[in-house]
Order: structure tokens, then sequence, then C-alpha cells
């Protein structure tokens, strides 16, 4: 593996703009993630949250702005192409292949970064390389005691570390996480922020979260946006202290739960 | 059913159907070579619609075009070469569907059966309007292609039973590279790609060149069935391409069972057997055919391929406890 730059900022969005019809779902959104940094994205349902994941992915085109991944633009890039790049992403509603086991699923992602297609007599299961990643990678989220289960019947906490590890297993650089930790227990959180801790160091982690403790638990950055537009961006500290945060979005104590 | 149940029940059929000729019954040698014709093309369309999720209605182009070009590039009166007209017409067929391939995989859906009908209607037209089909009354293919290869005769297409024996051949064939192209990592993103795309392009996948791979592949093999058809019977018409066509063969694997080769072999045995069977009761026999097919589709949702799993599960019945 070739050194790692901690620091290194990998994966910037520069004033990004997403229109649906007449509705702003973002407007100029700045985004900065670093190598070894979580940045973490705050804000009430319909504050653009998703909308700016799908566009740093490429699931959704920006109607403006820029997104360059390590210098280079990537704004016309497809989201299977960003993938290839190093950007890799978890969705919101679970997002596997049910049937599969969980091994197949995570090897599936493993096979993405050396795709053969012409080798059509070769068989995916004698692809060593393949496996071993993505048993590494299924050890890695913490579910090698569920190696060989059909994925689908796996608990709701499961199927998100499943997606973690297939995430893992296509070498993401840059790991988008779209609410990881929602409709887990309290135990299965406290797992997976173990786990956003120890893939931190090595990669740069945008996470979009409503869980606060977990969210002041690993957050280097906290951007929070409301109605599409960012309200503040800076450390924890600073956010904590805000008083237009405050207003607008923690408001009372409670809502620190949503 | 495990795999060595499941092979000797396989090695059993194929013995069966290596039988066939010897009862010297024309009648039924030509029936049963028929319906192996029908299963090769409905297991290259279970490619696409059970293994990668797309549901073609368009696929009779695919045999079609092979079975004309078999027609047009034989000589009048003379024997043209197997070794030359049966990869010329397949290499026909399958750049027919790689250029069709282009233009329908960028739909979805309901879409996707739309235009694949719309092409298949287009070269339906083709055959049926223009100089390259022979109109409606369509073309003979007046003398089978010659498997001679320098002077050494290996089998006679003319023969019947070598007829039916190189057939039976080519099913088993075209049997073992579609479940050796299923094992390979080719395969396991076509299936991917059926059970979630969007989340196979996430992967970084780009599902468009998988997609069309398999299409060809399947136009390809849908020509391989299109060429004997047109050997066994000796000449070709457009109902070939006509969406009748395209329609009974999503029938068989719809019957057969969706993604499962054998269970789509069973459905062509079963569509023709219905077909042969009703037909000699009345002369509507495509009413009684609906309604077995509606019936089956409520009663039997995996087709003839789940029927071993429900045997397995009733015998099971009271001691299981699943």
């Amino acid at each position: 593996m070739t050194e790692l730059k901690t620091n290194e900022v990998l994966l910037v969005a520069n004033r990004i703009t997403r229109r649906f019809g007449g509705l702003v779902a973002n407007q100029d959104v700045n985004v900065s993630l670093e190598r070894g940094k979580v940045h973490v994205l705050l804000g009430p349902n319909g504050a653009g949250k998703s909308t700016c994941i799908n566009m740093l992915s490429g699931d959704l085109p920006p109607s403006d702005g820029q997104i360059t991944f390590m210098g280079k633009d990537i704004t016309g890039l497809s989201a299977a192409q960003r993938s290839l790049v190093g950007i890799g992403r978890s969705y919101q509603r679970t997002n596997i292949f049910p049937k599969f086991s969980v091994l197949e699923n995570v090897r599936l992602a493993a096979q993405s970064r050396r795709q053969q297609p012409w080798r059509i007599f070769s068989k995916a299961m004698e692809q060593k390389w393949a496996l071993d990643k993505a048993r590494a990678c299924i050890e890695e989220a913490g579910l090698d005691k569920k190696v060989d289960w059909i994925s689908g019947v796996l608990s709701h906490g499961e199927q998100r570390q499943l997606e973690i590890a297939m995430v893992l297993a296509t070498d993401a650089q840059v790991m988008l996480l779209d609410e990881p930790l929602a409709g887990m227990g309290s135990d299965e959180s406290a797992r997976m922020v173990e786990v956003l801790k120890r893939l931190k160091p090595t990669r740069a982690i945008l996470l979009v979260e409503h869980d606060m403790d977990a969210v002041f638990a690993v957050a280097d950055t906290i951007t929070v946006m409301v109605n599409g537009l960012v309200l503040e961006s800076g450390p924890p500290a600073q956010i904590k202290a805000s008083a237009a945060v405050q207003q607008a979005y923690l408001g009372s104590e409670d809502s620190f739960h949503v | 059913m495990n795999t060595h149940t499941s092979l000797i029940l396989k090695l059993a059929g194929l013995a069966i159907l290596a039988c066939v000729p010897l009862s010297g019954e024309s009648f039924y040698v030509e029936l049963i070579a028929k319906t192996l014709v029908l299963a090769i093309f409905a297991m290259s369309l279970d490619l696409l619609v059970g293994f990668t999720g797309l549901v073609s209605f368009g696929h009779a182009a695919y045999f079609g075009v092979a079975a004309y070009a078999v027609a047009q590039l034989s000589p009048k009166y003379e024997a043209a070469s197997l070794w030359y007209v049966l990869p010329a017409s397949v290499g026909l067929s399958a750049l027919a569907a790689l250029v069709v391939g282009l233009f329908v995989l960028r739909t979805k859906g309901i879409y996707f059966i739309m235009v694949t009908l719309a092409f298949a209607q287009l070269a339906f037209f083709v055959f049926h309007d223009t100089p390259l089909g022979g109109g409606s009354d369509g073309i003979y293919l007046n003398v089978k292609p010659t498997a001679e290869i320098a002077g050494w005769i290996p089998f006679e297409l003319d023969n019947p039973a070598h007829l039916y024996y190189f057939i039976l051949a080519m099913l088993v064939a075209v049997y073992l590279f579609l479940g050796r192209i299923l094992q390979s990592p080719f395969g396991r993103v076509l299936v991917g790609i059926k059970s979630n795309e969007h989340r196979m392009q996430a992967m970084g996948y780009r599902t468009f060149r998988y997609k069309l791979a398999a299409f060809t592949l399947a136009g390809g093999l849908g020509g391989i069935a299109g060429f004997l058809y047109a050997v066994v019977f000796g000449f070709v018409t457009p109902e070939l391409l006509s969406w009748h066509q395209s329609g009974n063969v999503l029938l068989m694997v719809i019957l057969g069972g969706m993604g499962n080769l054998v269970g789509v072999i069973a459905g062509a045995f079963v569509f023709t057997g219905m077909q042969e069977v009703f037909g000699s009761w009345t002369k509507h026999w495509q009413l009684v055919m609906g309604g077995v097919i509606v019936a089956a589709v409520l009663f039997l949702p995996g087709g003839l391929a789940a029927i071993p799993g429900r045997i397995k599960r009733s015998l099971q019945g009271g001691a299981a406890n699943d």
C-alpha cells in the first residue's frame, strides 16, 4: 500500500447546487473531506443532506458547482466511475442483495475492483483474492459470525454493517455514509461507532447522522444544513456553542435525539 | 435436491432423449427435435429474463435472423458447408442483438418490453416486405448444409437421426455453456444486476456494458436455435419473427421457472406438449392453453422448476418443523 498522508484533502465540493423544478434542494454547498477526518452533515429532515450525498456519489448530477477528487474534476463522472476512482457510499435505506449470502454481497463488491468480464470460463468462487478480500472486510465490519447467512434475514443493524463491509471491499478512500446508525439499538450503535473509529485514520468519511451521541463521539467537523443551505460549518465545539444552530435546529436539548 | 441426485436425474433425462430416434417413429422424432430447438431458444432467453432481469418481448427476432441467414447464405441447389453457415448465421443474430441492444438497453421495465417488441416487429417487416425475405411465403432451404470436412462426412443432417443427435448435442452444449457462464465473475454480475442494478452501479460496475454483452450473447444463442429450426423444417417464414413466437418462448421460460435452465427445458416440452394435445382435442386449443398458463402462474409461481422443492417439503411435511 502506498504511504497515506493524513490531512490530505480528498474530496471537495465547491458551491454545488441542485434544483428540482422550482425547489432548491441544495444551494452553494461547500464540503471538504480529508483523510483521517470524519465530517458530519447535520440538519432536520428535508434539509438536503441526502441530496448532497447523492451529488457527491454521482447518483444525482448537480445543477451547478464543481466536485473534485484528489484535485481532479469529477463532476461529470457517473456513480460507477466515481466508485472506481475510490468514492464509496452506503444508503439511508438498506441497499443490499437480499437473496445473496453475506459473503456473496461483499465478494461482488470486491470483484468490482478487478473486473474481467471476458473471462467467462473462470469460476467466481475460485477467485481467491476476491474471497479473501471479502472475508477480511466482513471481519472488519464485525460480521464474521454471519458470513454464510442469507443477507435478507439479518437484523437491521447487521445489514447496515454489511453495507459498510461492501463499501470497504471497494477500497473506498472516501466513504459517504447516509445514516448508518438509523434504526439501530444502542448496542449495535456502539459497535458501529467503534467500527467508524477504526476506519477513520486511513479514510475520509462523510457521515449523515441523527444520533447526537455518536456524532459528537466521532466528528472532527460538523456542517449544519437547513433548507438546502449551509447554516454553519466548523469543529464540534463551535457548532455546540453556535447560537444560530441552537435556534434553527437543535432548539431544545430534546431534539438532540431525533 | 443434492447435487448427486440432480446429476443422475439430468443424465437419465438425457438418456431418454437419446433413445427417441431408436423408436423409428419419424413424427415423434421430428416433434421432439423441434421441442429441443425451442428449448435451446428458451434457454437463450432465460439468460436475459431469468438471470439478468431483462424481460425481452422480441427475442424471436434473433431466432428469425439466423433462420433467414441459413436460407439466404445457402446456394439454391447445392449444400452449403455447415462450418460456414452455422457460425455466420449465429454471428449475424449476435450482431443484430448487439445493434438493437445499444438502443433498447437504455430503457427499463415496461419500456424495455415495448421497445424490444418494436424492434422485433421492425425485423418482421424487413423479412416480410423486402427482397431480403421472400414475402409472406418465406424461403425454402432446398438442400440442408453438409458437415463435410475435406472429403470426410462425420454426420449427415439429411438423416433425421443424425440431425436429431446434432440438435441434442447443441442443447447439451448450450446448457453447459450457460451453466459455466453463470458461475463466472461475469455471470455473477448479471445476477447482481437482476437483484439490484443500482447497487451494482454504486459498486463500480458499468452495468450497461454487462447487459449489452448478455443481450448479444442471448441473441447469438437464440440464433443457434433459429439455425436448427430452419434446418429441421427446410423453410423459413416471417412468422418465425412474429410477436407470437416471442410470446411463446417467454411463456416457456415462465412456465418452466425463470432462472432455472433445466426448468426452462421442461417448460419447452410442456408447452409444445400442450400445443399438440389440446390441438388434437379442439381447434380452440389456445383457449385451453391460456387457462392452463394462468393456473400455472397462480398456483406454481416458481414454474416447473419449483416442483421438486414442493414434493420434498410435502414428503418431509409432518416431521419437519418448517
